[in-house]
């Protein structure tokens, strides 16, 4: 199993009462996988989702990446961790401004654990984004969706082995979101993990599982490879 | 891509900001290499005007110093001059000479031993110098037909226990006349003339200006010839003498010293005015000293008050610097970390994803401090030159001659150069480690969940 959340829970503090941002929650997510962690706004899937990443530690409960317990780890050790393991892909992107296309795709080269072979697929991702006549290009110069894949090259530039998405077709017309999801999906297909947490309906089509959060909780799971609802 | 990159990357994104940074680093810089490049030049400009200023009063003393000296001769040589012209202002004479005869006639009768005049010389006498043994009579000249005085010399004789000095009356040698003003102009002379006296024939030698005395009328020859001529052998009529630079009751102290070495003679003093223009050659000698001394007691003055005045500027400038360099230092540091710690809040959501993606508390402080380092050192260089040049035109080099190597010569000035980027770099490091640790230890969780 790549991803595993058992019984995570977080709580917040709000400024009259606590918020139970995630309660309970156990999530399996294993090479192949295309899972799409889906509810309405507030519903604890950010949360989840970095929590997932190793950015966030759970109040309770086990996050497992690769077999491993990222919030064992140092900050810096989850860091490397991190440039190892996961990708990330954001709803705003998250790009960096001042960088091209080609430099916020060798960003993760920065991280020490990054492999040189690694940083030398900047390129053939570009191209397999479609974004290689806007290689130079500035964030500031590009359209939406090429952001996003500009974002997806550099989360998928050092071959995690899982992907987590946030909204990543929450800024995105159709043509440009079905073009990120379906990168997403081949991501999965070819042996990646994604957990890709959205309310956007476009996403399911592609998912291989969809599980449902309300109030913080599961309420429903639903493997669409089988079409069975859990 | 590694962190060089992407701190140039973000150098040219925010320029302003990296503008305002290296602006803020080289002005602290230039104030204090610009204050030591002052204090310096105060410093050097000080020994230079002070050396001018010595080189200046030397000069004006050493001159005054000359000009007094060749005063002192010219005047001396004038005294001796007119004392020629007076003569000898004491006459040593034997005791039963007349004065009516000397006043009256201008002549001498009694006689006394030449030898008296070596016993002088050879006596300790301290209250007159210059002694002269002489001849003196009134006779009738008779191939010139005129009544003249003949005064017979061998020249000065030296005391013996004194310093040798220049005579006031150079011998007349044997065969040679001198001859005074009136005579020789009555007779038509010139020197290099032969004239006889009592059948023996003289060469004129030398030819007197007008005195205004009986010296107009007199002749001098030799003292031998005119023992000889007057039937004087080993006789002198009188020793004329000048008396020293006395005090007191002066004729007294002569006659009371003269009269244990020479019983039986009497003293007088002829010509005061001699003596006045001895005394006032001292007088003038003094003035000219004093004159000496109120020069160099100036010119002292002079460099104690260019030094005063130089040490109140140099003092208050360094006041000025000691003031304004560390408030701008301070100024400084204070909007480096200002501008350092919005440089980290405007790049929050940038450290958050790069922490996301795998990168260490230390790589984004790196990322942050490269930055602060490049600020500090290109601050650090530009305020080194800035400075000098800033300390150059504040100081007043026009008044000296002060080059850039001078300046850069000083070891303070040359050190402080050498380190200034140092310190700049360690500075703008300082100013920006606090924001930097806040962005490398922003927890991305919360940037991220911000969206």
């Amino acid at each position: 199993m790549i991803l595993r959340l058992e019984h995570v829970t977080k709580t917040y503090a709000g400024k009259s009462s606590l918020v139970h941002a995630v309660r309970d929650v156990s999530i399996g997510v294993d090479h192949g996988d295309f899972v799409v962690l889906q509810g309405p706004s507030g519903c604890g899937k950010t949360t989840a989702l970095l929590m997932a990443g190793g950015l966030l530690s759970p109040d309770s409960g086990l996050v497992s990446v690769t077999e491993q317990n990222p919030y064992a780890l140092t900050a810096n050790e989850r860091a490397a961790f991190r440039a190892r393991t996961i990708g990330f892909v954001f709803q705003q992107f998250h790009l960096v401004p001042y960088l091209s296309v080609l430099d916020n795709v060798l960003a993760p080269c920065i991280a020490a654990d990054v492999q040189d072979d690694s940083c030398g697929r900047a390129d053939s991702l570009i191209e397999r984004f479609g974004l290689a006549h806007r290689k130079s290009h500035l964030p500031g110069e590009l359209s939406s969706g090429e952001r996003q894949r500009t974002a997806l090259a550099r989360a998928l530039l050092n071959k995690p082995p899982l992907l987590l998405a946030d909204e990543p077709t929450g800024n995105l017309d159709q043509e440009n979101a079905e073009a990120v999801l379906g990168h997403m999906k081949e991501f999965a297909e070819s042996g990646g993990a994604v957990l890709l947490v959205t309310h956007d309906e476009r996403a399911i089509p592609f998912a291989h599982r969809v599980v449902r959060l309300r109030d913080g909780q599961i309420s429903d799971e639903m493997d669409r490879s089988s079409g069975g609802v859990n | 891509m590694n962190v060089w990159r992407l701190v140039i990357r973000e150098i040219k994104h925010r320029k302003l900001n990296f503008a305002m940074g290296l602006l803020s680093v080289a002005v602290a810089v230039a104030s204090l290499i610009g204050a030591q490049t002052l204090l310096t030049g105060d410093r050097l400009l000080t020994g230079q005007l002070l050396s001018a200023k010595e080189t200046e009063v030397r000069t004006a003393v050493s001159e005054k110093q000359a000009a007094v000296e060749q005063a002192g001769k010219e005047l001396q040589d004038v005294v001796r001059k007119q004392m020629l012209g007076l003569g000898f202002n004491v006459l040593i004479l034997p005791k039963e000479q007349s004065l009516s005869e000397i006043h009256l006639n201008g002549s001498m009768s009694a006689t006394m031993q030449e030898e008296y005049v070596d016993r002088l010389a050879n006596s300790k006498i301290m209250t007159v110098n210059h002694l002269l043994p002489s001849v003196t009579r009134r006779v009738q000249w008779d191939e010139q037909d005129r009544e003249i005085i003949i005064v017979g010399t061998r020249g000065e004789v030296p005391i013996q226990h004194r310093a040798l000095k220049k005579p006031l009356l150079d011998e007349v040698a044997a065969g040679r006349i001198v001859v005074g003003h009136e005579l020789h102009r009555q007779l038509d002379l010139s020197e290099g003339d032969t004239v006889q006296l009592k059948g023996r024939d003289f060469v004129v030698s030398k030819l007197h200006d007008e005195r205004g005395s009986v010296d107009d009328v007199t002749v001098w020859i030799n003292l031998a010839e005119a023992q000889e001529m007057l039937g004087m052998q080993n006789q002198i009529n009188a020793i004329l003498a000048l008396e020293c630079g006395c005090t007191g009751d002066r004729i007294s102290q002569i006659r009371a010293e003269i009269s244990e070495i020479l019983p039986g003679t009497q003293v007088i003093e002829r010509y005061s005015q001699a003596v006045t223009r001895a005394e006032s050659r001292a007088k003038a000698k003094a003035s000219a000293e004093k004159a000496l001394a109120d020069a160099e007691a100036f010119g002292a003055q002079q460099i104690a008050m260019e030094e005063k005045s130089r040490q109140e500027i140099e003092e208050r400038h360094a006041g000025f610097a000691a003031i304004l360099v560390p408030l701008v230092i301070l100024g400084a540091v204070v909007t480096i970390g200002l501008l350092a710690l919005m440089n980290s809040r405007q790049r929050s959501q940038e450290v958050g994803i790069l922490r996301a993606i795998g990168l260490s508390t230390q790589q984004l402080m790196l990322v942050f401090l490269s930055k602060a380092a490049l600020i500090g050192l290109l601050g650090g260089v530009a305020g080194v030159f800035g400075g000098l040049m800033v300390g150059r035109l504040l100081s007043d080099f026009e008044a000296g001659v002060i080059g850039w190597n001078e300046l850069l010569e000083t070891s303070q000035l040359s050190t402080l150069i050498v380190i200034a980027p140092v310190f700049a770099l360690l500075l703008s490091g300082v100013a920006s480690w606090v924001p930097a640790l806040l962005a490398a230890r922003q927890d991305p969780a919360v940037v991220l969940q911000g969206e």
